[in-house]
């Protein structure tokens, strides 16, 4: 009874003591004033999740390498921390802060809102409205379209496979694309479409992608191609292990599986990463939404000496022409997200 | 549960503070492995989680979580029950309160709906805490692996729902839409800030004071009703239970229901305080954390208290090791705090027998003549 | 250096015993204490090879403690301990075992689904593979059992032997890891009389071989029947030492207690009057199908005690059970204040209690008190919901403890520390403290299991006379004891249970003791009185 007391005494003017504590020490927190100073906020994946945010993290490496310049970066473990890792880059005295994926996007618009003079941008977001605020949002149907048209050159069978990550509009669109440019040269083509799951652990479900992936092969599919973060790594290791085709997704994996991914669609986040820090570092940033396509570099197909001997004079001329059809506008690659129909 | 034989003040004092000490030298050793400073990393951490602009109350508001999944554990040890579903039960915590506020804000008056919605989350993580209650007591399967399994049944309901029915349209994460307008709980620093005091923003909200008031019905519960007698009884020896006429059976679905609902009323801080909304995985783990605070705070609500401060500093704090060294990774600083729950929690009893030694030799030794 | 020569000595000892020492231990000025407890004080000890050696005291008297430091269980705090005249250091009781030295607990330690072959090599299995080890184990066990005519089946499952033969498994698990000094803690407290007996065979057959015993008991008449030395201990002193030859139980028992005691009183009878209670064919199944009462019919008076004797599990506990609302009869019937409870009307404790029945349990560490409760805590259970004790849905700590007090008080429940941990009271205080918790309630109908288990004389004494004032007082009182004595003592009828069946029921100026054992053994009255 009376030990009881004490510690609930004590207790208290301990919590007392370091709120009283906590008051006082605010004032001496203060920014400090540097003209220039960016930040990031990687999320869940971490910083080395061979995918998305890693991805980001080159264009980050870039940045610091030819500028010499350090970027404050902070890798959240659970969801409260977004919005606070986001207020304390700003307290910190960051003028530029960069949010990585379309989960924080409900933070940095608060954030971004509560410190109109920091400059904010963020990938993967197209549907916020700041002024000081840029999205980055990618044409990944512009990309998809044309590893369709190298996976239509290349199979056997007549027969192609996509494998998406979590069962959202974003990666409807790139299946969307995908088929596009699957049927604009085999117009009878069977493509399979399959969705790894509906929560964000479809990204890094490896074992479950190589499920879907045999399932596929073993229905005809001789080329799939995945847009399913860590769950590739699974698509890519089934096809090879079949002997058929992969077609890898964000980052150059042509490497993952030398000789058996055809090709890869790139979708250079690196290039947002650094340009967001470098416009603002020459006072160039601007806000509203930069689509990244075919034109302004945001997305490609990868040929290296892993996919040379793959990519034969028929499917790099295929792609060629595509590529310049796009850039002339005499082809448009319709987006999933428009109207969320496919019109393939 | 063995009797310790050392005094009450070694028990919940210098054990506590031993295991810490000993988890932080460990700590220290790796982050000098890694070339820093250990010392200037353990001032980061304090300072993070107590000085610096609203670590406080990012402090608190953890702690918060703890002191709600700490005493759903401790509850349940009372009468001897494994309670580790607190991570399902606060999930199903955050459904009830999702249903509450989505189904009747805008309907009834704020505050109506505010305390439907906290009703909700202990009444949805009571329910999922009764089943395996009432499996363990009728049917005799064991309490730890059927609340393992409601984690995992909890999980799949969640990611079904909020993938589906509740999933809130035009965007794309597996979430519910917002909650109408002022369906929340207010934050401590507009509270405080409207009184007069200046204070950094952060996300404790008027959960906390919840929290504390769990924490003293908990010990009025536990040690001043007759039904927490029934329940340490039934806890300590089924039969005397038995032979009291106290049918063990309804006691363990009973302080099951408790359980779960302190478990649940967790998704108070994390849903009705903060997100506004039903998220995915907002309950990260709080769940298991709580079976490490309640080890450490003796199952005590007081010691309760006192072990969740501490884990909510070393979440605030071992964030900030994160931003202010490029060296300490995040997997760093879990590892830290895994040390500090593998000393204080699987560990905890490892220097008894030393203490032991020490305490009660010197006690033979002072009095021969008693006896 | 020193540790060699005594390793060397310790392995001569281990073959040869030290024949230059008479003593088979000595003890010198051990002490030994828990935090405020002095339970061993400078007590010196020497015990003759040879010989059974008797110690008695009252519970909590320091018996166990003593035994366990010679066992290497505890480490004494001072003092010196030499086995064969050498002084040893035990760390841990596989020391003591290198040294010859044996243990038989109060409680077994077997594990109830081996074999007893199994269980008596367990902790000696050898190196090499199980089964060359088993085969030699057998050859060794088969020309013990012949020597010390221990027979016991190697092969049967311990479970399913009788408690006399589960101990014989315990000697031999002893002897088979070469013990010539042999500890026998409370050994007859389980047995019944023909099995002491039997018992008491054996320990003579070892004692001729040259094994030595040291028999721990409370029970006077065992030590004078068998032992030939004995020493007296209380509050952790020894205070007697003697011949077994030289003394009598009274001297033996007036050392125990510290004053002269009445042993062995014949009460007088009761005058019964209305039925209080009455079963008629109750029978219970247990879990496992098997029918642990069969139809058992009585009456119980007011103002009488019916004692219920037989060998304890056959039926006793579940007669208990079934009359204080625990378990539920699968058929029958019984009656208490007017209501009726059956297979379909349920009796429960809470309701029991109300109708005016106290209960004593039989096991007072599992049922009767909890022993992780403070005192105060253990002294209301099943009565935490009296009004007195609390307001509505609140008790009230403080008002338990002054209640506690005055129970205490009025029942000499020492020490009178209402705070202290139940368990950390002696068994005759913690029965005391029951006693006080259930007679408090004023009850109409008394059960009693077990009442003197596990107590010391002077509790003995106290627990007796309160039960026949309470008889005079016009209670019912039903007495379930394996202590024939006891039941000789208390009762004015006796009701005689085997396989949980009502043998017979004899009045108390009929019954003997031998009558009563045969009918124990599941002989009927008749059969019974004519082996008289």
């Amino acid at each position: 009874m009376s030990r009881n007391n004490l510690l609930l005494i004590v207790g208290v003017i301990v919590v007392a003591a370091v709120i009283i504590f906590n008051l006082d020490m605010q004032v001496e927190d203060k920014k400090e004033t540097v003209s220039f100073k960016p930040a990031v906020v990687f999320d869940m994946g971490g910083k080395f999740d061979k995918s998305f945010n890693e991805g980001v993290w080159n264009g980050v490496k870039k940045f610091t390498e030819e500028t010499g310049i350090e970027v404050m970066e902070f890798e959240v473990t659970n969801e409260t921390q977004r919005e606070q890792a986001m207020r304390r880059m700003v307290d910190k005295g960051a003028t530029v802060v960069l949010g990585v994926g379309f989960a924080q996007a409900d933070a940095i618009s608060k954030v971004a809102a509560e410190n109109p003079n920091v400059q904010f941008s963020i990938i993967d977001v197209g549907w916020l409205d700041a002024p000081n605020l840029r999205q980055y949002v990618f044409k990944e149907h512009e990309g998809s379209y044309l590893v369709g048209i190298a996976a239509a050159k290349a199979t056997k069978t007549g027969k192609v496979g996509f494998v998406g990550g979590q069962d959202i509009g974003l990666i409807s669109k790139f299946a969307c694309g995908y088929v596009g440019g699957v049927k604009s040269v085999l117009p009878n083509a069977d493509i399979y479409e399959n969705m790894t799951g509906s929560t964000p652990s479809a990204w890094n479900d490896p074992a479950r992608g190589a499920e879907l992936t045999r399932s596929q092969i073993d229905r005809g599919a001789d080329v799939v191609y995945h847009a399913a973060g860590g769950t590739g790594v699974g698509v890519i290791q089934a096809a090879a292990d079949a002997g058929k085709l992969a077609i890898g997704v964000d980052s150059n994996q042509n490497g993952l599986a030398p000789g058996s991914v055809l090709t890869s669609m790139l979708k250079r986040v690196d290039v947002a990463a650094y340009e967001t820090f470098m416009d603002a570092k020459n006072g160039k940033f601007t806000s509203g939404v930069k689509a990244l396509g075919i034109a302004e570099g945001g997305v490609d197909w990868a040929l290296d000496e892993n996919n040379e001997s793959l990519i034969t004079a028929d499917i790099k001329s295929a792609l060629e022409a595509a590529r310049e059809a796009i850039l002339s506008g005499s082809v448009t690659v319709h987006d999933y997200l428009t109207d969320q129909t496919c019109p393939y | 549960m063995q009797a310790s034989r050392l005094p009450a003040y070694v028990d919940i004092l210098v054990i506590p503070l031993l295991n810490l000490l000993t988890a932080l030298f460990v700590a220290g050793i790796i982050i000098a492995i890694i070339g820093e400073n250990p010392f200037t990393a353990l001032s980061i951490m304090l300072k993070g989680a107590f000085i610096y602009k609203g670590g406080l109350g990012y402090t608190l508001f953890y702690t918060t979580n703890f002191i709600f999944t700490g005493l759903a554990v401790a509850v349940a040890f009372h009468a001897m029950l494994f309670n580790i579903g607190g991570e399902g039960q606060a999930a199903m915590g955050g459904l009830g309160i999702g249903l509450v506020a989505l189904g009747l804000g805008g309907i009834l008056p704020v505050p109506i709906v505010i305390l439907l919605a906290i009703i909700g989350s202990a009444i949805f993580g009571a329910i999922w805490g009764v089943i395996p209650g009432y499996l363990q007591a009728k049917r005799g399967s064991h309490i730890v692996i059927t609340t393992i399994m409601f984690n995992f049944i909890a999980s799949s309901i969640m990611i079904w729902l909020l993938a589906g029915l509740l999933m809130a349209p035009n965007q794309m994460s597996p979430e519910t839409v917002s909650f109408a307008d002022g369906v929340m709980l207010f934050k401590i620093h507009q509270i405080l800030n409207s009184m007069g005091f200046s204070v950094a923003r952060s996300p404790l909200n008027l959960s906390f004071v919840l929290a504390l008031l769990c924490c003293f019905a908990v010990w009025v519960l536990i040690w001043r009703t007759r039904f927490g007698y029934r329940i340490r009884a039934t806890g300590f020896s089924t039969k005397a239970s038995a032979y009291g006429g106290y049918r063990p059976e309804w006691i363990i679905i009973l302080v099951m229901a408790i359980s779960g609902g302190l478990a649940g009323m967790m998704a108070v801080n994390e849903i009705l305080g903060v997100q506004h909304r039903v998220i995915l995985n907002f309950t990260s783990g709080y769940g298991f954390t709580g079976i490490a605070v309640a080890l450490m705070g003796r199952n005590h609500p007081v010691g309760i208290i006192f072990a969740s401060l501490l884990f909510g500093a070393l979440y605030q704090g071992g964030a900030e090791l994160d931003f202010e060294f490029q060296t300490i990774t995040r997997d760093m600083v879990i590892m830290i705090q895994g040390l500090i729950i593998l000393f204080s929690g699987a560990l905890a009893y490892m220097f008894n027998p030393f203490l032991e030694r020490i305490f009660l030799a010197n006690k033979g030794q002072k009095e021969p003549e008693n006896g | 250096m020193l540790d060699k020569i005594n390793k060397v000595k310790r392995e001569h000892i281990i073959k040869n015993g030290d024949e230059s020492s008479p003593f088979a231990i000595s003890l010198i000025d051990i002490c030994k204490s828990f935090g405020p407890v002095q339970a061993n004080d400078a007590i010196s000890l020497d015990v003759t090879r040879g010989t059974i050696h008797g110690i008695i005291g009252e519970n909590g008297a320091g018996k166990s403690t003593l035994m366990s430091i010679i066992y290497g269980f505890y480490k004494p705090d001072s003092g010196m301990i030499k086995v064969a005249g050498t002084p040893v250091s035990f760390k841990q009781p596989s020391d003591a075992i290198s040294l010859g030295i044996g243990m038989v607990h109060q409680h077994f330690m077997l594990v109830p689904n081996f074999t007893a072959l199994e269980n008596i090599i367990l902790g000696s299995e050898g190196k090499k593979g199980l089964k060359s080890g088993l085969y030699a184990a057998r050859k060794k066990l088969k020309e013990l059992s012949q020597t010390y005519g221990l027979e016991v089946d190697l092969d049967s499952i311990t479970e399913d032997l009788p408690v006399g033969i589960q101990q014989r498994i315990e000697i031999l698990k002893a002897l088979y890891r070469g013990a010539k000094v042999l500890i026998l803690d409370e050994p007859t407290g389980v047995l019944t009389p023909q099995e002491t007996e039997r018992l008491f065979e054996i320990l003579n057959a070892l004692k001729s071989e040259g094994v030595t015993i040291l028999l721990i008991t409370h029970k006077l008449h065992e030590v004078m029947a068998i032992t030939d030395v004995v020493s007296v201990m209380r509050q952790g002193k020894l205070v007697a030492h003697t011949k077994t030859k030289e003394t009598n139980s009274e001297w033996l028992a007036e050392q125990m207690v510290g004053r002269s005691v009445l042993v062995n009183i014949q009460y007088p009878k009761g005058n019964p009057k209305h039925i209080a209670l009455s079963a008629e064919k109750v029978s219970v199944t247990d879990k496992r199908g098997f029918d642990s009462l069969k139809n058992v019919s009585f009456d119980l008076h007011a103002g009488e005690i019916l004692g219920i004797a037989g060998i304890s599990g056959n039926g006793q506990s579940e007669l208990l059970s079934v009359l204080s609302g625990i378990i539920q009869p699968a058929a029958g019937q019984f009656k208490i204040a007017e209501e009726l409870f059956d297979a379909t009307h349920h009796a429960d404790p809470q309701k029991v209690r109300q109708l005016g029945v106290a209960h004593v349990p039989e096991d007072r560490h599992a049922e009767g008190l909890i022993l992780q409760f403070q005192a105060f805590e253990s002294a209301i259970l099943g009565y935490e919901k009296s009004p007195n004790l609390g307001v509505k849905l609140l008790t009230d700590p403080n008002i338990n403890r002054t209640y506690c007090a005055q129970l205490m008080d009025s029942f000499d429940v020492r020490p009178q520390n209402p705070t202290l941990l139940s368990s950390q009271f002696s068994g005759g205080n913690q029965q005391k403290l029951i006693l006080a918790r259930e007679i408090s309630s004023m009850p109409k109908v008394l059960l009693v299991g077990q009442p003197t288990r596990g107590v010391d004389i002077g509790a003995i004494e106290f627990i007796h006379n309160t039960l026949i004032s309470m008889r005079d007082s016009g209670c019912a009182i039903i007495v379930v004891s394996v202590e024939l004595e006891e039941i000789l003592s208390l009762s004015d009828r006796i009701m005689v249970m085997n396989a949980g069946e009502v043998v017979g029921t004899v009045n108390k100026q009929d019954a003997t003791k031998p009558m009563l054992g045969k009918m124990m053994a599941g002989m009927t009255l008749n059969v019974a009185e004519k082996g008289v």
